[in-house]
């Protein structure tokens, strides 16, 4: 909300109407404005900035301070398109300028090459769509390097011989170890495997105008009051708005993307802060709204053209949802951690990020990270050990003794593509502004239920060779609840099994691109963030070229 | 049905994968609240209350009071949880004050029922409380702290009351909620009051000696 940004009429034709101001729509925005382009960013939520964000745990989780509220927004769940959906929180998103970005974990793990060409390389997997990307690890290799120096990433080149190649190295250290990450380190190199610091998108020096991570411990879940870390609030959104030709428009719920009658989008039209209908006329639309919110703006634009959901003729709008499979397991050392000083995350590996399928009998790969994410009440109510007393002396005891002595291994892994898992419209349902609901539609392809068990028996060996003094996890058992949300308008060069080429057009709409992580070809190994932030860049080059030829006026 | 009740079972069983970081984050949905004004708490003078009775007030306090009691270390009482729930009950756990309403008739209840002698919770002895808190929590005190089920209003409303003083025990207490009084909530499970750290944080990475790179031989080989 600076000085620098341009008030537009919704009237004016801007060149860009980017919708969803997140990791990926804060950098097309800046991008494109960049490039001398005038841009309107439609986001959905408000603008909050460094101090509207508290460590109030109660505001910001429970009463969904900065993210999607199950009142306004609710949504429904089913297993399968056969089954009937049932209204339940289905997933999470950010719901500021920022997007999700402003309240994530900030793991920033590039992909790697087989992230790109699996497909090829294993073969068809039974019960899933899984498909090679149109675009290489190669292709993105600058634009990752991009984001570590724009952005802001800590950590250390080199340090894990799986690692893909990288043309420069990370522009700052990684940030301090935690005493999660040298148990974790020491157990790792034990069993012979490769841990190395986390590259995470948290500042570890100071930057213009951001300071370098405090360790105030408020991070997964809350916004960052000192600027650390690197949300798109913090970095791309403020760039765009300092080219002075970026307007950020918040609290606008856009519901419509409008055809011309040649077929060529027109604008967006969206609700405003007080409910009244708007529409910002544009020569292109860039939708950045997540991989559930994306999907369900083209259905909610269905239109006499495309009757089942804008630039949906391949049918593959919303669908190939991948979530990221995963486990967790606790534990309890004897001497105290204090893990809950500092970010989430200090050491990770990536030994098992390629495993073979003949020998383990399934499909896909993952990373281990060392962790510690709790704040104090969530920590309370959902991190003593099973069967633990849940009140009185005894209660305060194990709290008091746990909650300085915990952490957490969490596995990160594949999700193969399954086509009926997806975000669709639920017309039983509405949102407070009467437009139906989301509806998740998920069942884990059987592969990654194997390769959550496999992660979580690794996890068990670190610990033990950490000597963990009490370890536990919770039952591998399939999600219903979405926070990573990919895959669902995939890239690709056949129209037919894919919603965009690989310059985030769509097949269907020429002056319509979609990036964010709808994109997704496949699902990586658990931390997307980094890749959708590649991807924006890259969009933005491939966008930006289009439009000086000339090519999205025709 | 109990639509908290629902989402409470949903979230016990949905704690997999990703959404368990989210998950456990969000607790099982019951309620937040707030507490009353830390200066309330402070204040030598007959305490106001927004939503309670002073009757009513005294009966939660007591209830907090063996949910997180006063040991060698401080407990609910002293975090001044009761201003916490009061103020809650009029914010946003506004939703939670039938729960509240009944639940006190409920405890009242109990209490003729298993000592008849005594005339209210407050003022029965802390063993014959537990006892009759016992007898009001539908799960044995062992149960995983995650689950939840179908419950009576009994139930409902010492669960609430559990959850309620576990947040106000341990809420920030720089925030306009004004929980943890003095932030002795932090200090009894050992979280050093404060939003600002430098390493070394705890006992393992004291002294750890720099990174040292992975051997050399380490190669791309597949598990």
């Amino acid at each position: 909300m600076t000085l620098d940004q341009p008030k537009y009429k919704t009237t004016d034709e801007v060149d860009f109407v980017i919708i969803g101001s997140g990791a990926a729509g804060g950098i097309l925005a800046k991008e494109l404005s960049g490039s001398g382009f005038r841009v309107v960013v439609l986001e959905q939520g408000p603008y909050l900035t460094e101090k509207d964000f508290v460590h109030d745990e109660i505001s910001v989780l429970n009463q969904d301070l900065l993210t999607n509220h199950p009142d306004l927004q609710p949504t429904t769940f089913r297993k399968t398109p056969q089954d009937k959906a049932k209204p339940q929180r289905a997933l999470v998103y950010g719901r500021l300028v920022g997007g999700t970005s402003t309240h994530f974990t900030a793991n920033f793990w590039r992909f790697h090459e087989i992230d790109f060409i699996e497909r090829s390389k294993i073969g068809p997997v039974a019960g899933s769509t899984l498909s090679d990307w149109p675009i290489t690890y190669a292709d993105l290799e600058p634009y990752y390097t991009k984001v570590e120096w724009e952005i802001g990433v800590s950590g250390l080149a080199g340090a894990s011989p799986f690692d893909p190649p990288r043309s420069k190295p990370y522009p700052m250290p990684p940030l301090p170890v935690k005493s999660s990450g040298v148990i974790f380190e020491r157990a790792a190199r034990k069993l012979g495997w490769h841990p190395f610091p986390a590259p995470m998108a948290i500042l570890s020096q100071p930057r213009p105008g951001r300071s370098a991570c405090i360790n105030c411990g408020f991070c997964l879940g809350f916004g960052c009051e000192v600027g650390a870390k690197s949300s798109s609030l913090a970095t791309a959104i403020r760039m765009a708005e300092k080219t002075g030709r970026c307007e950020i428009r918040p609290n606008s719920y856009v519901h419509r993307i409008e055809l011309d009658a040649n077929g060529r989008a027109s604008g967006a039209v969206y609700f405003d802060a007080q409910r009244n209908v708007q529409r910002q006329k544009a020569k292109a639309v860039v939708v950045c709204a997540n991989g559930a919110e994306t999907p369900r703006l083209l259905l909610l634009s269905a239109n006499k053209q495309f009757p089942d959901g804008l630039a949906n003729s391949s049918g593959y709008v919303g669908k190939n949802l991948m979530l990221n499979s995963g486990g967790v397991t606790t534990a309890v050392f004897d001497e105290p951690l204090n893990d809950y000083k500092g970010f989430a995350v200090s050491r990770i590996l990536h030994d098992f990020y390629e495993l073979d399928p003949d020998k383990v009998g399934f499909h896909g790969g993952g990373g281990l990270d060392a962790r510690f994410d709790m704040t104090p009440i969530t920590f309370a109510l959902g991190s003593l050990p099973p069967g633990s007393p849940r009140w009185g002396k005894a209660f305060k005891e194990v709290l008091s003794h746990n909650f300085t002595r915990t952490c957490e291994i969490f596995g990160h892994g594949t999700s193969l593509p399954v086509e009926n898992n997806s975000f669709s419209l639920d017309s039983d349902l509405k949102d407070a502004w009467g437009l139906p609901a989301l509806r998740l539609t998920y069942k884990d392809h059987p592969d990654d239920l194997k390769l959550t068990t496999w992660l979580n028996a690794r996890s068990a060996e670190l610990l033990d060779a950490a000597g963990a003094k009490k370890m536990w996890a919770p039952p591998v058992q399939e999600q219903q609840f979405a926070v990573h949300l990919l895959g669902t308008c995939r890239m690709g060069n056949d129209p037919k099994t894919s919603v965009i080429n690989s310059d985030h057009r769509t097949h269907d709409v020429r002056n319509l691109f979609l990036c964010d992580g709808s994109s997704l070809v496949t699902s990586g190994r658990g931390q997307p963030t980094m890749t959708i932030e590649a991807l924006a860049f890259r969009a933005a080059d491939r966008i930006t070229a289009l439009a000086k030829r000339g090519e999205l006026s025709t | 049905m109990n639509n908290e009740l629902s989402r409470r079972g949903f979230l016990s069983q949905s704690l997999t994968g990703l959404s368990a970081a989210w998950i456990s984050a969000h607790w099982p949905d019951m309620v937040s609240a707030a507490a009353h004004a830390r200066q309330t708490a402070q204040s030598a003078s007959p305490a106001k209350f927004d939503f309670f009775s002073p009757e009513q007030a005294a009966e939660i306090d007591a209830v907090s009071a063996r949910i997180i009691p006063t040991t060698d270390t401080p407990g609910a009482h002293e975090a001044g949880v009761i201003f916490f729930i009061d103020r809650a009950l009029i914010t946003f756990a506004k939703d939670n004050q039938k729960i509240y309403a009944e639940g006190l008739l409920a405890l009242q209840a109990k209490v003729r029922e298993i000592f008849p002698a005594v005339a209210k919770f407050s003022l029965a002895t802390p063993e014959q409380q537990d006892q009759i808190l016992q007898a009001l929590d539908g799960q044995s005190p062992a149960a995983g702290s995650r689950r939840a089920r179908r419950g009576t209003a009994a139930e409902s409303f010492f669960e609430t009351v559990r959850v309620h003083t576990i947040m106000g025990f341990l809420i920030d207490p720089d925030s306009d909620k004004r929980g943890n009084h003095d932030a002795v909530g932090w200090k009894v499970i050992g979280r050093e009051p404060g939003h600002m750290f430098q390493p070394p944080f705890g006992y393992y990475d004291k002294n750890y000696p720099g990174w040292q790179p992975n051997p050399p031989d380490a190669g791309k080989s597949k598990s």
